[in-house]
């Protein structure tokens, strides 16, 4: 029946820390409740029509949580950047931004194992591998053009010293109609980013078994002992 | 040489206004120029004493409706700042002189009156061709060039010269240029397509009171008149934070005065005072009379996307594909690409994945027996189904 007990020693590896986990779940959270109330500002859906408009503010309120998430994932990130230089190996601002040859070559490793697939066993990497942090990379930029697009509109309505700093960007695009249109189109690109993300991290806990999907849960990752000698 | 220039106050008495009429005059301008009442005494004073700048006019590749907009100034005294208190001594449109004359008209103007002059400017300069918009031998920039060197303060009347407006629209076949890319002088920016003519009246009041420019925003307009959108003060805007708008332009919601967001009103990114200001004496505005803000004081407005779809076209991706059509497209493609992915990988990694299964070890349950015994057997390709092949 049973051929030779083969017995394969797991390691826990504590990867992602709390900070790192509450940052990455808030950033979700905000992420999805700002495309749901972006899109909603974008095309208002006809519902509760039959109500005065006494008795309803709805599509203010939709404006209200878009306005104050864009704040909550401002500076979620702007802790994330100050965590890049304080966290673990993992969180490190170094693990998004390939500056060194051995990097370079990981990212053309991950490239061969998991996008081309002419390797079928990569080399086992722990924390996130190269071409996800460059994706991420990518990534924080069109962030950053989402948050200047963002407080941009948002200048001209509000009183806070906060959104003018980002008034400069109006005429820039060539007025509020251009902003509102890029705001609008980097939107899908965290659509995008969304889909490809959620399907990656189910690729890699199929195919690797060490537990990406729950890593971001409760921060661990599990090794073979022979990767981790092997690196 | 030059006739001395009588004051605002001279100039009104020479055309018989009595000075009840030269109060309530100073009276409207304190209130176009946004002054307190408290600042009457100093518009009465200013006007007493100050000389009624001239002014020259100037036309380029535009329609006139600035011109059309400014003679129907509901307060007609302000309106008359220009055709009988200021000196409007050049201006093609009214212009009783021809030809040479004409041109000798402007130049005098401007040769007597050097750093003392308003220019106002009405079209965009057709840099495309020197003999589009050519007057008597010389062309629009040049004229303009000239003109500009000398004046007090120059101010671009309308989108046409604040920002090209519909000479300008893509492909823009005349190069047509907004004043303020070809001379280097602040220039103050009024567009509107046209602007409203209490603004005008408003902006050109400010200068002869002040003497000087009013207060500006990053993109050369008066802040008194566009510092706020449509929107921000649209009597709709209710309906707006209610979610109530109109969806067809003969539903109930239209019927009974809802927001026209999703007919593709731009109050929401355009700057003016529309909704405060009213036109035709404070009597209506596009909003008010049931049609969206078309957006035409903003820059661009021709090409900002359709008047009646609230995303524009985006530019290399055809007229009709809006943010969305592309962010739709994108996200199909990839849901595709995601399906392919996780179809070859199960085909190239197949190995891998029967290698995964092999290790896998089957946790026999506990039973008494076993109780402390840990109890750990691997079978080849064993997986839960038990399609053992031992
Ligand atoms: S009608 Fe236009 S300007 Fe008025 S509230 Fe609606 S979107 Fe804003």
């Amino acid at each position: 029946m049973a051929a030779e007990i083969q017995t394969i020693p797991y390691r826990r590896v504590y990867v992602w820390e709390l900070p790192v986990r509450i940052y990455h779940w808030l950033n979700a959270l905000s992420i999805v409740v700002l495309i749901i109330t972006g899109y909603l500002i974008g095309n208002p859906q006809a519902i509760f029509n039959a109500n005065e408009a006494y008795q309803q503010y709805w599509f203010g309120w939709v404006r209200f949580l878009h306005f104050t998430f864009s704040y909550i994932i401002l500076f979620n990130f702007v802790f994330r950047i100050y965590w890049g230089f304080v966290g673990n190996r993992y969180a490190r601002w170094d693990r998004f931004v390939p500056h060194r040859w051995s990097q370079l070559r990981d990212l053309w490793e991950t490239i061969k194992t998991d996008i081309i697939q002419t390797k079928v066993h990569g080399r086992s990497i722990i924390g996130h591998n190269m071409l996800a942090g460059v994706s991420y990379f990518v990534l924080f930029h069109i962030f950053l053009l989402q948050t200047i697009t963002g407080f941009a509109l948002y200048s001209s309505m509000s009183n806070s010293f906060f959104p003018r700093l980002f008034a400069w960007a109006v005429p820039l695009f060539g007025g509020d109609a251009w902003v509102r249109q890029w705001h609008h189109l980097f939107m899908w690109f965290f659509v995008v980013f969304t889909i490809v993300h959620v399907y990656l991290v189910f690729y890699h806990d199929y195919f690797e078994g060490k537990g990406t999907t729950s890593s971001i849960i409760g921060g661990w990752k599990f090794e073979r002992d022979d990767d981790i000698k092997n690196r | 040489m030059e006739k001395n220039i009588p004051t605002i106050r001279q100039a009104m008495e020479a055309k018989g206004y009595s000075r009840r009429d030269f109060l309530l005059f100073c009276g409207l301008a304190t209130a176009a120029a946004g002054l307190e009442l408290s600042g009457l005494a100093q518009v009465v004073q200013a006007f007493e004493t100050k000389a009624r700048p001239p002014v020259v006019w100037l036309h380029f590749q535009e329609c006139t409706c600035c011109s059309e907009s400014f003679i129907r100034s509901t307060h007609p005294i302000v309106a008359d700042i220009i055709f009988d208190t200021l000196s409007l001594d050049y201006t093609e449109t009214l212009l009783a002189a021809a030809g040479a004359q004409a041109e000798k008209c402007r130049d005098d103007t401007i040769k007597n009156n050097q750093g003392k002059y308003i220019l106002l400017v009405e079209g965009s300069i057709p840099l495309g061709n020197e003999g589009y918009c050519m007057i008597g031998g010389k062309s629009a920039e040049q004229i303009l060039k000239e003109a500009a060197a000398g004046a007090a303060a120059v101010i671009a009347w309308g989108s046409c010269a604040s920002t090209g407006c519909v000479q300008a629209a893509s492909p823009n076949p005349t190069t047509a240029t907004p004043i303020k890319k070809i001379i280097n002088k602040p220039v103050i920016n009024v567009p509107g397509c046209p602007p409203i003519a209490e603004v005008m009246t408003g902006i050109v009041t400010h200068i002869l009171l002040f003497g000087k420019m009013p207060e500006l925003d990053s993109q050369g307009r008066p802040k008194e008149f566009y510092s706020r959108r449509v929107h921000d003060t649209c009597y709709r805007r209710p309906y707006y934070d209610a979610g109530l708008f109109v969806e067809a332009w003969d539903d109930e919601a239209a019927r009974k005065g809802y927001c026209l967001y999703k007919m593709g009103c731009k109050g929401p990114t355009t700057y003016n005072a529309c909704s405060v200001t009213k036109w035709n004496g404070n009597l209506s505005y596009p909003i008010q009379s049931g049609h969206g803000c078309i957006g035409c004081s903003e820059a661009g407005f021709w090409d900002n996307g359709p008047f009646y779809q609230h995303l524009g076209a985006f530019p290399g991706f055809g007229i009709e594909s809006t943010a969305d059509t592309i962010g739709v497209t994108a996200a199909a493609v990839t849901a595709g690409g995601i399906a392919l992915h996780a179809l070859t990988s199960n085909l190239r990694k197949r190995k891998l994945i029967e290698k995964n299964k092999e290790e896998s070890v089957v946790v026999a349950p506990i039973s008494e027996e076993t109780d402390k015994k840990e109890v750990v057997e691997t079978e080849k390709g064993g997986d839960e189904d038990g399609k053992s092949s031992s």
